[in-house]
This record gives structure tokens, C-alpha cells and sequence, in this order.
């Protein structure tokens, strides 16, 4: 569904990416994992559209798309939860949701999805007239997530959704990422620092290492690599 | 008693023109965090393109009041035109430049416009003909409420009721606040961010004509200059009432109009208390930029910003 093939991504002078390659296939979950600064946040950030990469190929569903503006590539069905959450902080909740729908026509379509989400996290429709920036780290979350989800995306794009959040909350999350991957076949691409977690959702993983990908294995193995234990699972 | 509420009403008029200037500087500084220094300047070209209209439409007898509802539109979508274009020459190549590069770029297009017309038209005053009626039903209350200020009282109003409502309720709107809040977010929820830079010039340099046609017909008067200092004090409303904050533009404006009457309110308050102090009238600019230092230094968010507090 999703192919990366030798992607080269800068930040001006500085090469972010290097020969990046990475393959998803449908209804896959997938995870990243790494240290920081070693190009996860970048790699998505390419696939969006947002940092073009330099040179190689980003193709989805067949079609390269790397020379896409990032609206388009929403457009292809393809939506991103950033890091940090990134939500509207003078919007409400449904001003939020709304946003994620920006790109949608179908009216019937959109309500449906907007009852699925205060189904999967009830909390949201309670405060849906409060201001996103009200809300506390864990909700922001939700909403963030959620909001990427009124886009109805094929391929999710999740960046460190643990990041900062309650062990507890984090458990929540997860689940529900598993329950959108089996509910709506929709295509999940995880990026996390937390790889023990990561690699307990996901289905396959990469590792990656300053820019360039180490190793990419089922999570099974990976899980069970030394140098990945040691590395990232602090063991 | 009666002086000092025609006074409010005068400075309630002025600054309802400042207001619909200052909205384009507060949507512009929303979006992209410039402050476009050559908006006074499409407020200019808004009067002229309204002389022009009169000009042509003067001899085909339609009522005034029709002249001046086309002049309006004529000048709203001229001035539209001149505000996204100018953005596309000379802000976007200079996005991801510093921030002064667009500021400098933008005092260097307010000299150009200005000097443009200049070199179109003349430098002296030119006439503007008297497109607001005479409204016979305000003849008793005339001294206090003419028909030209009720008229910009009136449009100024529901022209900010409704780019009210349409950044509230629509589709547009909502992405608008989006894209001012966080564009990065913005852009990865499918929200074509230039075409939104392009929409908030588009609008801001309307709201600018709409308020250069309806102070050129109730002045009289225009030249290549007005902008200059109508845009600084607009740029002034922006500031008092928190830049970036579209209501905040709005109180701004009315509140430095009707400021901008102290020195006459205050010279006939002490020479009602039997003081003999009179302050000239030519201290109202004075008094405007004396307020903008005095709220940069003690509420520098404005009346009704928040203060900048940067997230890590």
C-alpha cells in the first residue's frame, strides 16, 4: 500500500534520511522505532509532503506521490497524528473534529463517524463545546487521534502517541489503535520511542538509526533481537 | 450634554472606519504573522477605485445610493484583487525568510502603491462626490447623527456581524482559525494553507475598501496620502484591542475613535467646570500614539489577546 523506496530527506545542508526504505502492506500495522533524532518524525513528515524528500520514491497504493502537495495527499487518504498532538487550542472539540473532515463532502458520512468516535471515547462528547486547549494531555490525545480518524483515512500515520501520557492512558490508547486496525482495516503506521509497546502492537518493525534503516523484522523476532533489546527495550 | 454625545457619535464613526481597516491587519498578522504595512494603502485605492466608479456612473442617472452600493463592490473586488496580488509578489516568496524581511518588503510596497498612484492621479486633493443621501427622517437629530454616519454605522456593522459569523460557522471560516492556530496541523488536515493566505488578504483588502469608499464620500476629499496615516492608526486599533484578535480589532477601532476626541471632549469639560484650559483639537494623533506606547508597555497583548505564551 505504502513504499519507500531510497527516500533522501534535508533539512537544508543537513541530510535527515538516508536511502529510507520501508514497505506497507494493507491492513498491516507497522511500528518505527528509535532513538531520537534518528528521522522517524522526518520520515512521516516526508510521506505527508511536509519536508519533500530530495531524492527517491514515496509511492501509495502504486502512485508516487512524493512531488504531492500535502492537501493532495490528504486527499489520497492518507492522514497523520503529529507529535506533540498539535491540536487547535481555540477550538472546540468539534471545531477539532470538524477540521479532520475538511477534506470530506459525505454529510451522513461524517455524522456516522462522528457517533463512532464518541463511542470509542465518550469523554470527547462530553466536552465537545470546550475549547481544545482545555483539555488535559491524555483527552488531546484522544481528540487528536480522533480528528485524524474524521478524515477516514486509509493509512494512519501515528507519531509517539505515548509521549508524556499516564501508563494507564497509554494502555487505553493502544488498545484502540488495535481496534481501529481490526474494525476499519485501516493501515497503521506507528512511530514510537516506547519500542517495547511498539512492537507488541505492531505487526512488523523497522529500526532505525540515524537516518538510515538497521534492521526490519516481524516484531516477533525484533522483540527477541539482542542488539534491539539492548538498544531499546533496556534489557 | 448634547456635545458630548455628539462627540461619542463622531468618534464612534471614525472608528468604525478604523476598525474595518484594522481587521485586515489583525487577520493578515493572525495568519502569517506579518504586519502588512501597505493595507492603509489598499484602503487608499479602495477610495480611489469609488471616485472612478462615481466618475463613470455619474451622468447614467442611478441613484446615488446605487452608485454608491457598485463603487462599494467595485472597490471590494478591485482592492481583493490588489491584496492577493501583492501577497504573491511580495510576501510568499519571502515565507520562510526572517521576519523582517516581509516587514521591509511590505513598507517598500506601501511606497510603491503609494507612489503609484500618485504618478495615476495627481498629489493634490481631489474631490469625492457625495454618494450617501440625504435621508429626510434624520433631519431632526441631523446635528447629531447624519445620514453619511449613520450609513457607515450601519455597514460597518453588518459587515462585522458577518465576518463574524463567517469565521465562527463556516467550513472557511473554521479553517481560517485552524490554519491561524497551527498551520503544520493545518496543512497535514488537507487545508490548502496558500489558498487560505490568500482568502484572509482577499477579505482583509475588502473590509479596507468598503471603509476608503465610505470615509471618501463622507470626507469629501481623497488623495494618495490618506492611507498612510489611516493605516497607522488602524494599525494602532489592531494593537489596542490584541493583534491577531478579530474582536479585538473591532473594540480597538471604536475605542481609539472615540479616544481620539479627548483633547475636544476634555477642552469643553474644563470650560464647563470653569477652567480655562483648552487643549487643540491637533492633539488627536497625539493621543492615539500616546495610547499605542502606553499599551505596548502595560498590556502588550491588547485589550482582548491573549498574552504570547510559547508551549515547549
Amino acid at each position: 500500500m505504502l513504499e519507500l523506496r531510497a527516500v533522501n530527506t534535508y533539512y537544508g545542508p543537513i541530510q535527515a534520511l538516508r536511502d529510507v526504505s520501508i514497505s506497507v502492506a494493507e491492513g498491516e500495522i507497522i511500528t518505527l522505532i528509535g532513538a531520537n533524532g534518528a528521522g522517524k518524525t522526518t520520515t512521516l513528515m516526508s510521506i505527508c509532503g511536509v519536508v519533500p524528500p530530495r531524492s527517491g520514491e514515496i509511492l501509495f497504493q502504486g502512485r508516487p506521490i512524493q512531488r504531492m502537495a500535502p492537501n493532495n495527499i490528504v486527499g489520497l487518504g492518507i492522514c497523520q497524528v503529529p507529535e506533540g498532538r498539535l491540536i487547535f487550542p481555540d477550538l472546540t472539540v468539534l471545531e477539532n473534529l470538524d477540521m479532520g473532515a475538511f477534506m470530506r463532502k459525505d454529510k451522513s458520512g461524517i455524522k456516522a463517524d462522528l457517533d463512532y468516535i464518541f463511542t470509542l471515547f465518550p469523554i470527547l462528547a462530553q466536552r465537545r463545546r470546550q475549547q481544545g486547549g482545555t483539555l488535559s494531555g491524555g483527552e488531546q490525545q484522544m481528540l487528536a487521534i480522533s480528528r485524524a480518524l474524521m478524515a477516514r483515512p486509509r493509512l494512519l500515520l501515528l507519531d509517539e502517541p505515548s509521549l508524556g501520557l499516564a501508563p494507564l492512558i497509554v494502555q487505553q490508547i493502544f488498545q484502540i489503535i488495535r481496534q481501529i486496525n481490526a474494525k476499519s482495516n485501516t493501515t497503521i503506521f506507528l512511530v514510537e520511542q516506547n519500542a517495547n509497546l511498539a512492537l507488541k502492537v505492531a505487526h512488523r518493525g523497522y529500526v532505525m538509526e540515524n537516518g538510515r534503516v538497521v534492521k526490519a523484522d516481524t516484531s516477533a523476532t525484533l522483540l527477541a533481537d539482542e542488539d534491539v533489546k539492548k538498544a531499546y527495550l533496556g534489557m | 450634554m448634547e456635545f458630548y454625545l455628539e462627540m461619542l457619535i463622531a468618534g464612534l464613526i471614525r472608528g468604525a472606519i478604523y476598525s474595518l481597516i484594522a481587521l485586515g491587519y489583525t487577520m493578515v498578522y493572525g495568519i502569517i504573522e506579518l504586519i502588512n504595512f501597505a493595507h492603509g494603502e489598499i484602503y487608499m485605492i479602495g477610495a480611489f477605485t469609488g471616485l472612478v466608479v462615481a466618475g463613470l456612473l455619474g451622468a447614467s442617472g442611478l441613484p446615488t445610493l446605487g452608485i454608491l452600493v457598485i463603487a462599494l463592490v467595485a472597490g471590494m473586488v478591485f482592492c481583493a484583487g490588489y491584496g492577493v496580488t501583492m501577497e504573491k509578489v511580495a510576501y510568499k516568496p519571502l515565507r520562510k525568510a526572517s521576519r523582517l524581511s516581509p516587514l521591509i518588503s511590505a513598507i517598500g510596497m506601501s511606497i510603491f502603491l503609494q507612489n503609484y498612484v500618485l504618478l495615476a492621479q495627481t498629489s493634490d486633493f481631489v474631490p469625492f462626490p457625495r454618494l450617501i443621501p440625504e435621508f429626510k427622517f434624520l433631519e431632526p437629530i441631523s446635528h447629531l447623527l447624519g445620514s453619511s454616519d449613520l450609513v457607515i454605522l450601519v455597514v460597518s456593522s453588518l459587515v462585522m456581524v458577518g465576518l463574524t459569523l463567517f469565521i465562527r460557522l463556516t467550513r472557511l471560516g473554521k479553517a481560517m482559525r485552524a490554519t491561524a492556530q497551527n498551520q503544520k496541523m493545518a496543512m497535514l488536515l488537507g487545508i490548502d494553507v496558500n489558498q487560505v493566505i490568500s482568502l484572509t488578504f482577499m477579505i482583509g483588502s475588502a473590509l479596507a475598501a468598503i471603509g476608503g469608499v465610505l470615509i471618501a464620500s463622507h470626507s469629501g476629499q481623497i488623495n494618495f496620502y490618506i492611507g498612510f496615516l489611516a493605516g497607522l492608526k488602524a494599525f494602532t486599533a489592531a494593537v489596542l484591542g490584541g493583534i491577531g484578535s478579530i474582536p479585538g480589532a473591532m473594540l480597538g477601532g471604536l475605542v481609539l475613535g472615540v479616544a481620539e476626541n479627548l483633547p475636544i471632549i476634555l477642552s469643553a469639560f474644563f470650560a464647563d467646570i470653569g477652567l480655562n484650559i483648552d487643549i487643540p483639537n491637533d492633539y488627536k494623533d497625539a493621543v492615539a500614539f500616546c495610547l499605542l506606547i502606553l499599551i505596548l508597555i502595560f498590556r502588550p497583548s491588547g485589550l482582548l489577546g491573549r498574552p504570547a505564551i510559547k508551549k515547549v
